[in-house]
């Protein structure tokens, strides 16, 4: 097979063409690898991706369902004696004693690790600016922000540097860079796929979730990932086995349009690409109809407060004694605790830090961190509501296309509005997938569609009939 | 708004340092989000149970069984110093 016949293989596409004999997993490998290892070279003039490539391929090609097919990983998740660093100096060269749980399931599925991707810093951001190891580009633009924080898994796979790739949603992480890049991207059901192993940012939230070509690999990816973990008490065994979707139509499925999340502040390209779609989902079968989430609108502050406490919490480990950075020369212990954390962290994690202490600190407790819970037992509640009256909930996935380099670094508010659209699904733990659902001048528009917790099955399916329709083109990014 | 003895409580409580040019602009960035947030206070939640997990979860534990750790001498392949087989820290009181 010729190497651009091989590139444009899908994964499960690649994963069948090595079962059928047709291709042999080191050549998959070696042409990704090699593609991957030339953006590393390129410097400046390339992606910025990758933190580590694999030096070379690996020796095991025992047959398994995934086949060897090529996975890249965002930096944070723990991958044994390979740097995992969360995109912070506090732990550059960090190399794990063992590898996280999700990670291990997919390659024991036969997936090989090829890869880790760059991100935000402890998974902090929407614009993947915020990693120590330099900002990622987007290979729709390369003066704009691939998204975040998993921006080096989204453009990574949008330029054909990686067939798919493993990254984390916390508020919308996996979610808004798949639609800034114009690829899929999946936050499953809240405790569908086991944390052990992923460095934490807010333990409530994170969930990891794959970002990939299309829908049907998302779905394959997903199937390796989750069940129950006993390194994980929040994980849950997922009550079916996650299927490959084949649905073509979406006859008498109901859409919730909610007002709250398709109005006010989302850009006028994204909208009309998001009616466009509603038009596409409207002639394969499916129902319109308006939805209503009162408390969506207060979803961005309880977020801002609730993520913020619990990062303060998780990133108190990293204080120069065990692992990591620690600052030279410290007098006593309190000055190695307090210049190990300025000079290791970057700024968005230290305003999110100081953010999160002072909400949970003494006289504000109740005003922020308690009201933000009681929020967000609201929004969980209006979702249930509306998913009594519609299958899924679908809003535009961010209310911008792909923003300058640089252009919102000065206003963290201005950054968290990227979220808008994503962090009611992250609070209320359900699962949402990110499609393109086409171009607004000239950049992807990515399209969001939520359900309950565990209709992972069918929300794949109607998001595979969607994308049908829609016959979105990425192959020029890849190119 | 949050003033520079705020910040400096807070920073402390979180074990940063905080440079003498950075109070301002962190103080006018937190200032900035902490009144975004504030939009929550117009809600009445008076009667609403707070959520800290969304998914209900029962029977989360695992036998207590006893299983062998990471070795010593792996652990402490990551420290930045260490001494007798444990972390070395500079005293809490120099």
């Amino acid at each position: 097979m010729s190497a651009t016949d091989v590139l444009a293989l899908s994964a499960r596409a690649a994963a069948d063409a090595i079962e059928a004999g047709s291709l042999a997993p080191r050549e998959l490998f070696d042409a990704y690898r090699e593609r991957a290892a030339a953006d590393v070279s390129a410097g400046e003039d390339g992606l910025n991706c990758f933190t580590w490539v694999a030096p070379e391929p690996p020796t095991d090609d025992a047959p398994a369902p995934l086949a060897g097919v090529p996975l890249a990983v965002k930096d944070l998740f723990c991958t044994a004696g390979i740097p995992s660093q969360a995109g912070s100096r506090i732990l550059a060269g960090y190399l794990p004693p063992y590898t996280a749980s999700a990670v291990s399931r997919l390659t024991e599925a036969g997936a090989t690790l090829m890869a880790k991707t760059n991100q935000d810093e402890f998974a902090m951001g929407s614009s993947n600016e915020n990693s120590a190891f330099g900002a990622v580009r987007n290979p729709w633009d390369r003066e704009r922000v691939p998204g975040g924080s998993s921006g080096g898994s989204a453009a990574a796979v949008a330029a054909g540097l990686a067939p798919w790739a493993l990254g984390t949603d916390t508020g919308g992480s996996v979610r808004q860079p798949a639609a800034l890049c114009g690829i899929v991207g999946l936050k499953p059901t809240y405790g569908a796929v086991s944390r052990y192993g992923m460095i934490a940012f807010a333990s409530s939230l994170d969930q990891a979730g794959p970002l990939t070509r299309d829908v049907a690999d998302a779905a394959l990816m997903l199937r390796h990932m989750v069940g129950r973990d006993p390194c994980d008490a929040t994980s849950l065994e997922f009550p079916e086995a996650i299927e490959l979707p084949s649905a073509e139509r979406l006859d008498g499925i109901r859409l919730g349009v909610p007002q709250e999340l398709t109005g006010e502040g989302i850009e006028a390209g994204v909208l009309d690409s998001f009616g466009a779609t509603l038009a596409l989902a409207q002639e394969l079968g499916a129902e319109i109809q308006p939805v209503h989430l009162p408390h969506a609108p207060h979803a961005l502050s309880a977020y801002y407060v609730l993520a913020p406490a619990e990062c303060s919490s998780n990133l108190a480990r990293y204080d120069g004694v065990r692992y990591g950075y620690r600052a030279p020369d410290p007098k006593d212990l309190l000055d190695m605790y307090t210049r190990t954390r300025h000079d290791g962290f970057g700024a968005e994690v230290k305003r999110r830090i100081m953010l999160g202490t002072y909400a949970l600190s003494a006289g504000y407790y109740d005003a922020y961190y308690g009201r933000a819970q009681r929020v967000r037992t609201k929004i969980a509640e209006d979702f249930r509501t509306a998913f009594a009256a519609v299958d899924f909930i679908v809003t535009p996935t961010a209310p911008t296309v792909a923003f300058r380099l640089g252009e919102k670094t000065a206003e963290p508010l201005a950054m968290y509005l990227n979220d808008y659209c994503t962090v009611p699904m992250s609070l209320a733990g359900i699962p949402a997938i990110s499609i393109p659902g086409g171009l607004s001048e000239g950049l992807p528009v990515g399209f969001q569609m939520a359900g309950p917790a565990f209709s992972e099955n069918r929300l794949l399916d109607a998001a595979h009939a969607l994308e049908g329709a829609i016959g979105f083109d990425g192959a020029a990014t890849r190119a | 708004m949050i003033g520079r003895d705020e910040v400096l409580h807070v920073a402390l409580l979180a074990r940063l340092a905080v440079g003498e040019e950075e109070l301002e602009p962190m103080a006018r960035e937190l200032s900035a989000v902490l009144d975004h947030i504030a939009k929550m206070g117009e809600l009445d939640l008076s009667d609403v149970p707070p959520t800290s997990h969304v998914v209900e979860l029962t029977g989360a534990l695992r036998p207590d069984e006893p299983r062998p750790s990471l070795p010593r001498e792996t652990v402490l392949a990551q420290a930045p110093a260490v001494s007798d087989g444990g972390f070395l820290v500079p005293s809490p009181q120099a």
